[in-house]
This record gives structure tokens, C-alpha cells and sequence, in this order.
């Protein structure tokens, strides 16, 4: 898959709760193939201070209509810039990046665990696997009902649970307190998970106590997104690995948790 | 077709656009993004006698117009440059050039001597001016007699054209560059990241690991600019101009002051494309200025 820097046009940009914006990109040539934990590092133009692109990850792909989805959580002054953008407006991007997650294989059965911005590629995967429903569970953790985003196109591919930490939506508390986490985890042959540290150290430290084989999407800050500035490492087993190009998708093996 | 070409020393290089170390890792990273056939030349990550792991995260920090890095030399030691990168790269048609680094004049010397042996690699480029590593490193670029004692030192090691990179967290950077003049620099590249520092005010802590760091980007280029036109009004040798580079008119203006080659570095980070797009708007502006090479250019600053 061939890096290219390229202009999208903005389509779509709709709020989908207090944070969340969802913003669809029309590609004017073919998209190249993006798989789920990959990338795009987005210029915010014309916004003071703001210098440095801002990664995000993929939330959906059409190659059909050439457009690309991606799930804008506001967390400082470039997302909140990008999320101002009105469509129509050209917005410089480059892609596809970083390594994406292990695609299951035909067998599996497997958990998806997202919280915060990182529900994106959870879906995404659940989405893009090709395994039976049946066999495809979908975690999705929030403070509250109004954190959490509408998933309802993605119910097709597979069972969705959800918690909230006040009780509004789903179980009250954690992912990790959810019942199919809790007692039904070693029915699973693969865990995914990206959301907050806290959340992915929690869900990859049990992974490891039950040998469970469990991928994990690290974010970072980075300046460059393709491995030369060196500035996004982990401290991985194997020394410093960049989360742009090593990951961001790491095996908890791999990790110093 | 105007003509591009500048020599540096013995090097003929096919235009004046390099990539600055640190910002293009060994150039393969980016090939995706631009031919690099078409490029001046390629100055590779700063190799190390050893491997170094560099600092702990956090490494960077955005700042107004520019970043504050502190990476601390990752690389993976000169071993494994010349036993698994220097044959992937060495057949890039253009020049490429290994930043040296090192924490004694000893090692400074012991690396050169392995570079000296790779027929491809036609220059080196003497960092005496990183500032993000405890030892070594700055430490020889901020005073004359330490920069003229490791010059003088892999100059008698290196047969080949030995560029060294100055550092401008100093009060003359004219008297080094004259100071490693005197000790048979053939070209010296210049500058450096400003050392700098960002601080949290919610959590009262520095954002980086190591507390300071190396400032780029455009908020340093009048910065460098200046230190460009000192230099070349204070040496003979070709000087390498390099500071926040976004575009085209930014490398013109360089070599106006008195740059022979330019090197783009952090506009890597925005755009990796930048570079090819500056060597083609390098050749227009010469045509509609009807110029010839590029050595009309160099240093036409009128005062």
C-alpha cells in the first residue's frame, strides 16, 4: 500500500454527540486499501499555533463512492479546529499509515472491546472481519449515555454490549466489570481492543494472565506519522518502537505491561 | 533548462535540495512520497559508534509555528547501518550522507574510519551540535578549541568531503565556523535546533522527558537566516543552510544570505512532498529572474 499525501474533499461533518463529530472525505482518485487500526494524518489549516498534523483513526471505507469516514473525538485545539471545518472545504490528509490490526481468521471468535474515539476502528474491524455475526461481540464502554455514538449500522455485523460508568446505558461501570468480558472472556479466541490507556492496559493485563491473544491501538503524540521523526515511541520488549509505523497496533506480548 | 547544479567541495550535487538529518530517516521511509533520484542529496539519521534506545516519551512538543524535539539519537549503531541499511540505500542516485555523532573525540574517529570504507557514502556530516544527548554531542560545537580539537582529529581519518553540522545555542557561530575552517572542514551545515523548553501549566510539569529540547520549524528560520550570512561573510568554504524551510522562496532566501545547498527538515513532518516541490520552484524562480546556475544566487544578498 503506497503512502500518498492527498486532498479530500470534505462531504459530510456531523456532530454525533458533545465530542464526537463524524467526518466523510471524498477521495478524487481511487482509495487505496485501508484495513482497520490504520490512520490518516490531517492537516488543520489556518488555525493558530496548531503546526503538526493530527492522526486519527479510520472509522469506514466506500471504496464504491471513493470515500473515507473518520470518527473526530475533540481532545485539544486541532481536533476542535477540524471539527469547525463546513464541507466543501479541501482538507490535506496523508494515508494510508501504521500497521493495522491482525485480521482474524475463519475460526475465531473473537471480542472487541472500544472506548472513547477509539470505538472507530473497533467497528471498523467488526465490520471488515467477514466472520459470522454470531461469532463477532462488540464492547463499547462510555462515562454516560451522551458519550456514546450511534452504532446502529453496525449491529448487522455482530452482538453489541455496552456500559457506561453512570449506569445510563448498558451495565454500570467499566468494560472490564461487563459480564461478557468477566465471565465469558476465555470463550474468546482474539481480543482487540483501542480506547484510553487505562482501559487497554486493564483489558491487556488480564489478556496476559489468561494467555489470551490480545491487540492492543496505542496513541501517541507524533510529529511526522511515517517514522522519521522518532518522536511517538513506546518502550516496547525490543526497546523504542514508533506507534506510527510499528503500530499503532501492538500485541500485548510485545508490551511492558 | 536552467541549471541546478552546485559543487560542494569535490561533490557535484545535481541541485541544492537536501534532506536534513533527523527528519528523513534514511530516506527509504518516504519514498512512497517522492523520487528521491530527483533530490541534491540525503543527509540519513545520526548514526552512533553504538546503539542508542535515545530519551523516553515524551519526545515532542507542537509549539507557536514549530516543534521542540528531543529525541536523543536513536540509531542503531554504525554496525548495523553498514551490514543492513547502506546496501538497501547505497544505489539512490544522489548524494547520501551519514550524520556523525559521538560522546568522545574517540568515538567521533572510530565511527569516521568505518564510514571512510563505504565507497557510497561520499561525504559525512560532523554533528557537533545536537542538543539533546548528555554527553558529546553540543558539547563540541559551543567552543572553539572543542570544535577544532574532533575536526581536526576525524580530518586526519577522512579522505572525503567532512561537512560539519554548527550548533547556534553559541554567541559567535562565526568563530566556529571558522575555528573548524582552520581544521580542514570542507563546508560547514548550519544550524541546528535552538535548545528550548515547553512546560505544562496545568500539571506544573515539562513537557518532555528530558525537560529541554531542540526548537525547529519556522519559528526559528530569522534565526538562521541571520547565522547563514554571518558565517558566509566569515569563511570561504560553502555553507549548508538550514532552519525552517517550508517552501521554495524560504531555501532562495537562504542561499541569497549565502547558502550553497539547503536542507529541509521538520516540513518533512507537514508534507514529504515539500522537497521535490521546492527544487521545482527553485527552477522557476531562476528562469523568471533569468538566471543560469545557481551560483548566481549564493550569497547576492544586496545590502
Amino acid at each position: 500500500m503506497k503512502k500518498t499525501v492527498i486532498d479530500l474533499l470534505l462531504l459530510k461533518n456531523k456532530q454525533l454527540n458533545k465530542d464526537n463529530f463524524l467526518l466523510k472525505l471524498r477521495s478524487p482518485v481511487p482509495v487505496s486499501d485501508i484495513f482497520p487500526g490504520q490512520f490518516v494524518n490531517v492537516e488543520i489549516k489556518d488555525a493558530q499555533e496548531i503546526f503538526l498534523r493530527r492522526p486519527f483513526s479510520v472509522l469506514d471505507v466506500d471504496y464504491q463512492n471513493q470515500t473515507i469516514s473518520l470518527l473526530v473525538k475533540i481532545l485539544g485545539r486541532g481536533s476542535k479546529k477540524l471539527t469547525e471545518a463546513q464541507p466543501g472545504v479541501q482538507i490535506s490528509t496523508i494515508l494510508p499509515l501504521g500497521k493495522s490490526f491482525t485480521l482474524p481468521e475463519r475460526n475465531d471468535r473473537i471480542i472487541l472491546i472500544g472506548g472513547g474515539s477509539g470505538v472507530a476502528p473497533m467497528l471498523f474491524l467488526a465490520k471488515l472481519c467477514g466472520l459470522d455475526p454470531e461469532n463477532v461481540h462488540v464492547l463499547i464502554g462510555a462515562r454516560s449515555i451522551t458519550d456514546h455514538i450511534d452504532i446502529e449500522e453496525y449491529k448487522p455485523f455482530g452482538n453489541f454490549y455496552f456500559t457506561t460508568e453512570d449506569g445510563s446505558l448498558g451495565e454500570k461501570g467499566y468494560v472490564t466489570n461487563h459480564p461478557v468480558f468477566t465471565n465469558k472472556l476465555n470463550e474468546f479466541t482474539k481480543i482487540y481492543t483501542c480506547g484510553p490507556d487505562l482501559m487497554m492496559k486493564a483489558i491487556g493485563r488480564i489478556a496476559l494472565e489468561n494467555k489470551l491473544f490480545c491487540e492492543v491501538s496505542l496513541e501517541n503524540m507524533m510529529a511526522c506519522g511515517f517514522g522519521v521523526c522518532l518522536c511517538c515511541v513506546e518502550d516496547t520488549k525490543a526497546g523504542h518502537k514508533c506507534v506510527c509505523t510499528d503500530g499503532p497496533v501492538f500485541n500485548v506480548n510485545d508490551l511492558k505491561w | 533548462m536552467v541549471n541546478l547544479g552546485i559543487k560542494i567541495h569535490e561533490l557535484d550535487f545535481k541541485n541544492p535540495i537536501m534532506l536534513a538529518s533527523g527528519t528523513c530517516g534514511f530516506g527509504e521511509e518516504i519514498s512512497d512520497f517522492l523520487d528521491l533520484s530527483r533530490l541534491g542529496g540525503i543527509v540519513v539519521k545520526g548514526t552512533t559508534l553504538k546503539h542508542r534506545e535515545g530519551n523516553a516519551y515524551p519526545r515532542m512538543a507542537e509549539t507557536p509555528s514549530g516543534m521542540l524535539n528531543a529525541v536523543g539519537l536513536q540509531n542503531k549503531g554504525v554496525d548495523n547501518f553498514i551490514a543492513n541499511i547502506y546496501p538497501r540505500i547505497k544505489d539512490i542516485d544522489t548524494h547520501i550522507i551519514v550524520n556523525v555523532n559521538g560522546s568522545t573525540i574517540e568515538d567521533y574517529v572510530a565511527l569516521t574510519e568505518r564510514l571512510n570504507e563505504l565507497d557510497k557514502i561520499p561525504a559525512i556530516e560532523l554533528n557537533i551540535s545536537c542538543p539533546n544527548v548528555k554527553e558529546g554531542g553540543m558539547a563540541f560545537g559551543i567552543s572553539c578549541p572543542s570544535a577544532e580539537a574532533v575536526v581536526k582529529a576525524v580530518r586526519k581519518v577522512y579522505s572525503k568531503t567532512l561537512i560539519v553540522k554548527l550548533s547556534p545555542n553559541v554567541t559567535s557561530i562565526a568563530d566556529i565556523a571558522k575555528a573548524v575552517e582552520s581544521q580542514g572542514a570542507d563546508s560547514v551545515s548550519l544550524i541546528n535546533t535552538l535548545l528550548g523548553m515547553a512546560v505544562n501549566a496545568e500539571t506544573r510539569k515539562p513537557v518532555l522527558s528530558t525537560i529541554t529540547g531542540g526548537l525547529s520549524g519556522p519559528a526559528i528560520k530569522p534565526i538562521a537566516l541571520r547565522m547563514v550570512w554571518q558565517v558566509y561573510n566569515a569563511v570561504k568554504i560553502p555553507v549548508m543552510g538550514m532552519g525552517g524551510i517550508m517552501n521554495a522562496t524560504d531555501a532562495i532566501e537562504f542561499m541569497i544570505a549565502g547558502a550553497s545547498t539547503v536542507q529541509i527538515g521538520t516540513a518533512i513532518f507537514i508534507d514529504p512532498t515539500i522537497p521535490v516541490q521546492i527544487i521545482d520552484g527553485l527552477a522557476l524562480y531562476m528562469e523568471r529572474h533569468k538566471m543560469q546556475s545557481v551560483s548566481e544566487l549564493i550569497g547576492s544578498l544586496q545590502c
